[in-house]
């Protein structure tokens, strides 16, 4: 099948990219996954889904992202692969957080997890191999004899979740005690923390919570001297899309390849006159780039969703390769799926969305 | 009277949804009907009396839907006072029982009494019977809880005087595809020219030579017919056309929140699905439906495909006529014997041209 765009289509990237080309992502599937993550420079027909969205926007605010790449020096170089470390009391949704994001868990089934008894840990196959940990909270961090090193050498994010429907002013005062000591002794980790378990209860509600924990933590880390210290925070639900726009943004400022990423998505957007395009990864449904112009959460959602329109329609109807796949695991595929949908009579396309990876 | 004016009258059907309060029914009709989403149906309240609606479906089917309240004294009103202004001339009866109620043996007995009436006013009709809230059982018990409710109820219409072949099961939730699937099968049996649109569907796949195309009307997503062709037919979602229509209904509702419109009004007129393995594209049909076309994975096929669904809509703009007085409808028919011979492009390297071939009874 041709493709709508000639090779040359993907312009030298600014900065040098150190391992991966960013338009080689993985599409997770359940044959193979890992085998195209190595190779590093591969041609324009390895792809992932880029969600393109063509409706007018209205001018807002974007999150400054830090975007510092991280040369550490006390711990373990990282690979470039993001390593998200859950902390959180119990009961506060670490889990379900994981299961729901990572493993596709219905957020309806979350009901019935077991509190997790010790660390565990998770890979995501994809573009971006993401691995989670995540610490029982009766697990003695900041006292010496726990190994420290193990957890926290490699992590290069640590999110911690607060529960907003418990008396989440208890849980307040262990993330202060973790957050300082991550300041104090791992300085390069970012630190996330996840209001959670925002549905069902008012916008106020939240927004004070919201607004209370980030005034304590703020104050206690200046206190101590680590004023400097960046720590965001981010309203989170299962039950809706928050969770993963919260994980995305946590997962983005992990990757070092992000500014080369939106460099090429904002050039895509101004040669082809989009108005918002990200890049997802289908398997999480989490975007791993956008192009830099205001974010919307319902944009985000409306191509979510549409994400899963084609990923069941493709699973449907691309029957006969699974089943080939599963005889002949040698299979190379050339063609590139694309999608789109038009919502008026003028033919000018509304959503369009296109496989990067498989 | 002439075909058109017998033919009018009678694509108005008459559909009853009965059934114990609680059981469902006016959640599955407001899921169906009015775009409502499986999570709203909590705010539905019990039905006082019969609500009617008439729903037209496919431009020229006129449902009467008459959702009965399920609570004991309107029932007691339907089964006496009301009983023969309920029952008379009815099509179809839908049954709704809620498998998780402790009162199994009285929903069996309502059933009976409801049965007895409508055998004595409409015999002829036909009965659908719907176990509902089939999410509530536990998976592996589902399919023998369904036969054990199935066996007992197929006995009572039977003592009743229905015969076999009058009476449909279907396991249903409205928290899945079932749901669709049972009203499909109800919808395929009131659609009047089902076999007719069947056939000018199967003539226009092997023009477009698709692996499978699926008619479905536009704003309640049920799927009308299908048509498949060659391998298609070993595709192991033998369910695939429910998800179809639950995947439609919820990209519909996903769009609608997007742009800020009812769901109601919201359709698209064009998606496309292209991949390696086949491409896949969704237009209008008629006024009322969609056309789903699944074809093999050849980007020149898959265009001729898109010319030729255009072109062939007037053809099937027939099927879906509103009703026209007597004047027009012999106008229209003036007009497509001219349109009767019209060639329709041929795809890729074939020279000759394929004349679209009219039905036979027309």
């Amino acid at each position: 099948m041709r493709t709508l765009f000639g090779e040359n289509i993907l312009s030298p990237s600014p900065t040098p990219r150190p391992q991966h080309n960013p338009f080689e992502l993985l599409f997770h599937s359940t044959a193979s996954a890992a085998s195209s993550n190595a190779s590093t420079h591969s041609s324009p027909n390895q792809h992932g889904w880029l969600t393109q969205h063509l409706q007018a926007q209205q001018q807002a605010e974007r999150d400054a992202a830090d975007q510092t790449t991280r040369q550490p020096a006390q711990h373990v170089k990282r690979k470039g692969h993001p390593k998200l470390l859950f902390m959180g009391l119990r009961k506060s949704g670490k889990s379900s957080v994981r299961k729901v994001v990572f493993e596709k868990l219905s957020p309806a089934d979350t009901l019935f997890l077991e509190p997790t008894p010790r660390m565990e840990r998770a890979t995501l196959q994809s573009f971006v191999p993401i691995e989670t940990a995540e610490i029982p909270p009766n697990a003695p961090v900041t006292a010496p004899e726990f190994d420290h090193r193990a957890a926290f050498g490699n992590a290069g994010a640590v999110i911690w979740v607060v529960d907003v429907q418990d008396e989440y002013l208890n849980a307040i005062g262990d993330l202060i005690q973790t957050a300082v000591f991550l300041a104090e002794n791992y300085p390069r980790v970012n630190f996330e923390v996840f209001i959670h378990k925002t549905d069902g209860l008012s916008e106020e509600y939240n927004y004070e919570a919201f607004r209370e924990v980030r005034q304590r933590v703020q104050d206690e880390l200046s206190d101590l001297g680590h004023g400097d210290r960046s720590v965001s925070y981010h309203q989170t639900s299962i039950f809706d899309y928050s969770i993963f726009e919260a994980m995305s943004k946590v997962v983005q400022r992990l990757l070092p390849q992000l500014p080369a990423m939106e460099a090429l998505l904002n050039k895509l957007c101004s040669t082809c006159r989009i108005q918002k395009a990200y890049l997802f990864d289908t398997s999480s449904k989490i975007y791993v780039a956008t192009d830099t112009s205001p974010t919307f959460l319902r944009d985000y959602e409306v191509c979510s969703d549409y994400v899963d329109v084609i990923v069941d329609i493709k699973q449907i109807y691309g029957w006969q390769k699974h089943e080939r796949q599963s005889q002949d695991t040698t299979s190379q595929d050339d063609s590139v799926g694309e999608s789109l949908v038009t919502y008026d009579r003028s033919g000018d396309t509304y959503i369009y969305a296109r496989e990067i990876d498989e | 009277m002439n075909t058109t004016e017998r033919s009018k009258r009678q694509k108005q059907r008459k559909v009853l949804l009965m059934g114990r309060s609680g059981a469902g029914k006016s959640s599955m009709r407001s899921i169906i009907f009015s775009n409502y989403v499986a999570k709203d149906v909590r705010r539905l309240g019990a039905t006082v009396d019969v609500e009617h609606s008439n729903i037209r479906f496919m431009g020229n089917l006129m449902l009467n839907l008459w959702d009965c309240g399920g609570q004991d004294s309107f029932v007691e009103s339907y089964l006496t006072n009301q009983r023969s202004h309920v029952f008379t001339s009815v099509a179809v009866l839908i049954f709704v029982f809620d498998i998780s109620s402790r009162e199994a043996a009285a929903d069996l007995l309502n059933f009976a009494s409801t049965i007895r009436a409508l055998h004595e006013f409409s015999p002829n009709s036909r009965v659908f019977i719907l176990i509902h809230k089939m999410d509530l059982i536990p998976a592996d018990q589902k399919s023998r809880v369904f036969q054990q409710r199935a066996v007992e109820v197929r006995s009572t219409c039977e003592d009743e005087g229905f015969l076999e072949q009058q009476v449909d099961f279907w396991a249903t939730s409205i928290w899945d595809q079932s749901l669709y699937r049972a009203w499909t099968q109800v919808i395929y049996f009131l659609v009047p020219n089902a076999t007719v649109i069947e056939r000018m569907l199967q003539k226009l796949a092997e023009l477009l030579d698709a692996r499978e195309l699926v008619l479905y009307e536009r704003t309640t997503c049920l799927v009308v017919t299908h048509i498949t062709r060659g391998s298609e037919g070993q595709n192991p979602y033998s369910d695939r056309f429910e998800r179809l229509s639950s995947i439609l209904k919820t990209h519909k509702h996903s769009m609608a929140k997007h742009t800020g419109t009812l769901a109601s009004e919201v359709s698209f007129a064009e998606m496309q699905v292209k991949t390696g393995e086949f491409m896949f594209f969704i237009t209008r049909l008629t006024e009322n439906t969609n056309l789903a076309v699944v074809m093999p994975s050849d980007e020149a096929t898959f265009n001729a495909a898109r010319v030729n669904v255009q072109l062939a809509r007037q053809e099937f703009a027939h099927l879906d006529i509103v009703e026209k007085r007597s004047k027009d409808a012999a106008r229209f028919a003036g007009m497509r014997d001219s349109l009767g011979s019209d060639d329709i492009a041929s795809k890729g390297s074939e020279d000759e041209e394929i004349a679209f071939a009219r039905p036979k009874d027309r």
